[in-house]
């Protein structure tokens, strides 16, 4: 290192910063799931038979791979709710006043300052049987019995769609907003209504804030255990339940093991879709 | 572009615009542009030039008055159906569009077909020089390049006015004289009515056939070039366009067109009275330019003593102190072996002819 040319020093010092952090990686993510794969590779619960009889008993398994189809559409669902959503609210803040801009970004922000297990309870209260939408529909004469909300996919997907939120909305600000407004202007004298402008412009040159929303967003609504359970109740199995039934309930470490490992393989291919996406729109040099 | 629409006229009436913040950003401007003019909007940073233009193309409604282009009164009309091409100061070329899309953008907009769109696009690439540059994105071209297309999308819409927003403003000197060259002469090609809004005196004095000059959102004067530059209407266009000398004095006698004035610098001069008559014993400032000053054998004139002296290519100009401690500037022809002048000379001056010396009322 100290024949390196003065130029090099620079990137020296960076990986020297960067050490406690990659430290840190090592100890509790790198080591962990080094373990977990090593788990994941024994026949028995025992760990004294090496084989790939937990993935092969998973892949074969028509309700396991059920568990997770049904937990990459969850995925698939909640970022189509929160994008549908999200952009509006996104457009909208880039195109108001300052003192509305402060208050989108307060109600945009308030789901992150209360706890999820509070968002996920007062979900609970919204849905129930007795809750807040079948009272009023029913005091409406709308509907004579309540509505099953609750403990269904659709209640899910709702809830977690606006525990979510912000990891799409945030992004889709940041983005939206490094659109010149000109480029608004100058479709708009050339003879574009609102809706050519926003599909030829705005939304192609927000795309890298989209894809950045839609795999935080996704990401998150697939591993978020707490609203999964408790909203989902003990009908819906989702991956996160399933591996913890696995590893705390029936004590099969290995298959535990097995599960996780491939539910982050499924996650990071469903990431690195949509990053490639990411990188070729960006290919267009967007703004 | 035979089949241009061109040579529409845009009258200005009364338009005043206050925004919402309060703040009176144009004030009562008549302009009355004939078709295929070109016309320069010249002023300060500041003055509502950008909000006047984007009243013209319809992205601000104006306070009060009416914009009318042709026959049409189009103040109910957005933009996108007032037919008014934009250039933008930083061309705002959509980044993720080819250069031919861009082009071709305004095309589909109205439903021409793909075919017809791409021959259109290319011919106009053709009309700007850049006939070669059609499948590249934006970045991958030069500052004037990247003009040059933005000229060929907003003409590509056969507009009935041109709106250029500060269009040279980002381009380095040399190119700049290109830039204005061929916006002049695309616009003869085309007989399209343009306004160039523009801070840049010269810009605007060689480009239009008239200037507007504005300030503090008000239209000061509104004429040739020559009339602007010769025959100032307001001490603000005196100063801005153009250098001056601003000499302030007192009115010893005036008649409605020659007043003698008594400089504070420390002589009688006879000048001409602009922007109304002057009574005797008010106080004036007298503009005089550079180039209108002479060196004086004699005793006419007034006093100074040479400071600096700057050779500036086909003219030198030097710098004179006068008796009341002001500075003027003098800028003589460089003839021949041109007098070297001494710093500290002393020297005296005069203008070479009474109309060439503007008195203004003084403004406290
Ligand atoms: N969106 C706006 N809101 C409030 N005031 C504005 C706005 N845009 C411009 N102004 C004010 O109006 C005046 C004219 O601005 P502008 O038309 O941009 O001038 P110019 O283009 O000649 O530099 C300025 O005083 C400016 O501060
Ligand atoms: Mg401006």
């Amino acid at each position: 290192m100290g024949a390196a040319p003065a130029s090099r020093d620079v990137t020296s010092y960076g990986m020297g910063l960067a050490a406690p952090l990659a430290l840190f990686f090592l100890l509790f993510f790198v080591a962990p799931l080094l373990q977990l794969l090593w788990l994941s590779l024994h026949n028995d619960t025992a760990g004294l038979h090496w084989g790939l009889g937990q993935y092969l008993h998973f892949l074969t398994d028509p309700f396991s791979l059920g568990v997770l189809g049904s937990t990459l559409l969850l995925g698939a669902e909640v970022t189509a709710v929160c994008l549908v959503l999200g952009f509006p609210i996104a457009w909208l803040y880039q195109r108001v006043g300052p003192k509305l801009q402060t208050i989108i970004i307060l109600i945009v922000l308030l789901p992150l300052l209360t706890s999820v297990v509070v968002r996920t309870f007062a979900w609970i209260v919204i849905l129930g049987r007795q809750g807040i939408i079948n009272a009023t529909l029913q005091s409406l004469g709308v509907i004579d019995t309540p509505l099953k909300l609750l403990y269904t996919q659709f209640g899910v997907v709702i809830a977690l769609a606006q525990v979510q939120m912000p990891l799409m909305t945030l992004p889709l600000i940041t983005a939206l907003g490094r659109i010149d407004p000109n480029f608004d202007d100058a479709s708009c004298s050339l003879g574009a209504g609102s809706w050519r402008t926003f599909f030829r412009i705005v939304l192609p040159l927000s795309l890298p804030g989209v894809i950045a929303g839609c795999t935080l967003t996704y990401a998150a609504a697939i591993t978020a255990f707490i609203t999964q359970s408790l909203i989902g109740g003990g009908q819906m199995l989702f991956m996160p339940m399933y591996l913890y039934q696995q590893a705390s309930t029936l004590q099969n470490w290995p298959f535990a093991s097995a599960i996780s490992i491939i539910f982050l393989l499924a996650v990071l291919a469903v990431v690195s879709v949509f990053t490639t996406l990411g990188r070729m729109s960006r290919g267009y040099g967007g703004a | 572009m035979a089949d241009a629409p061109n040579g529409r006229s845009l009258v200005v009436d009364a338009v005043t615009h206050r925004y919402p913040s309060g703040a009176l950003a144009v004030e009562n401007i008549n302009l009355d542009v004939k078709g295929g003019e070109i016309i320069a909007l010249l002023g300060p940073s500041g003055c509502g030039k950008t909000t006047l233009l984007r009243i013209i193309a319809g992205f601000i409604a104006q306070t009060q008055g009416r914009i009318i282009i042709g026959d049409d009164i189009v103040d109910a009309l957005p933009p996108n159906k007032r037919a008014v091409g934009i250039v933008f100061q930083n061309y705002a070329l959509f980044p993720h569009l080819s250069i031919s899309e861009n082009v071709a953008y305004g095309l589909a907009a109205r439903g021409i077909d793909k075919a017809a769109r791409q021959r259109e696009a290319q011919r106009l690439l053709e009309l700007v020089q850049l006939p070669t540059m059609a499948e590249r994105l934006p970045r991958q071209l030069s500052g004037g390049q990247q003009q040059r297309v933005a000229l060929a999308r907003a003409l590509a819409i056969k507009p009935s006015i041109l709106l250029l927003d500060e269009p040279f403003a980002a381009l380095d000197k040399n190119l700049r004289l290109d830039m204005q060259i061929e916006v002049k002469r695309l616009q003869r090609v085309s007989g399209i009515t343009t306004l160039i809004v523009t801070h840049d005196q010269e810009e605007a004095l060689s480009m239009a056939d008239r200037v507007a000059v504005l300030s503090h959102g008000k239209l000061e004067q509104f004429g040739s070039p020559s009339d602007v530059y010769d025959r100032p209407q307001t001490l603000f266009v005196n100063t801005f366009v153009g250098s001056t000398n601003r000499m302030p004095g007192v009115v010893v006698s005036a008649d409605r067109t020659a007043a003698k004035v008594r400089l504070d610098a420390g002589a009688e001069i006879i000048a001409r009275p602009v922007g109304g008559a002057l009574s005797e014993g008010g106080r004036v400032t007298v503009c005089i330019r550079p180039e209108h000053l002479q060196f004086v054998g004699d005793e006419t004139g007034f006093a100074g003593v040479v400071g600096m002296s700057l050779p500036l290519g086909a003219t030198v100009v030097h710098e004179v102190t006068t008796a009341d401690g002001s500075g003027v500037k003098v800028s003589q022809a460089r003839i021949g072996e041109t007098r070297a002048l001494e710093n500290g000379a002393a020297v005296r001056l005069a203008p070479l002819a009474p109309s060439l010396a503007n008195a203004f009322p003084a403004t406290l």
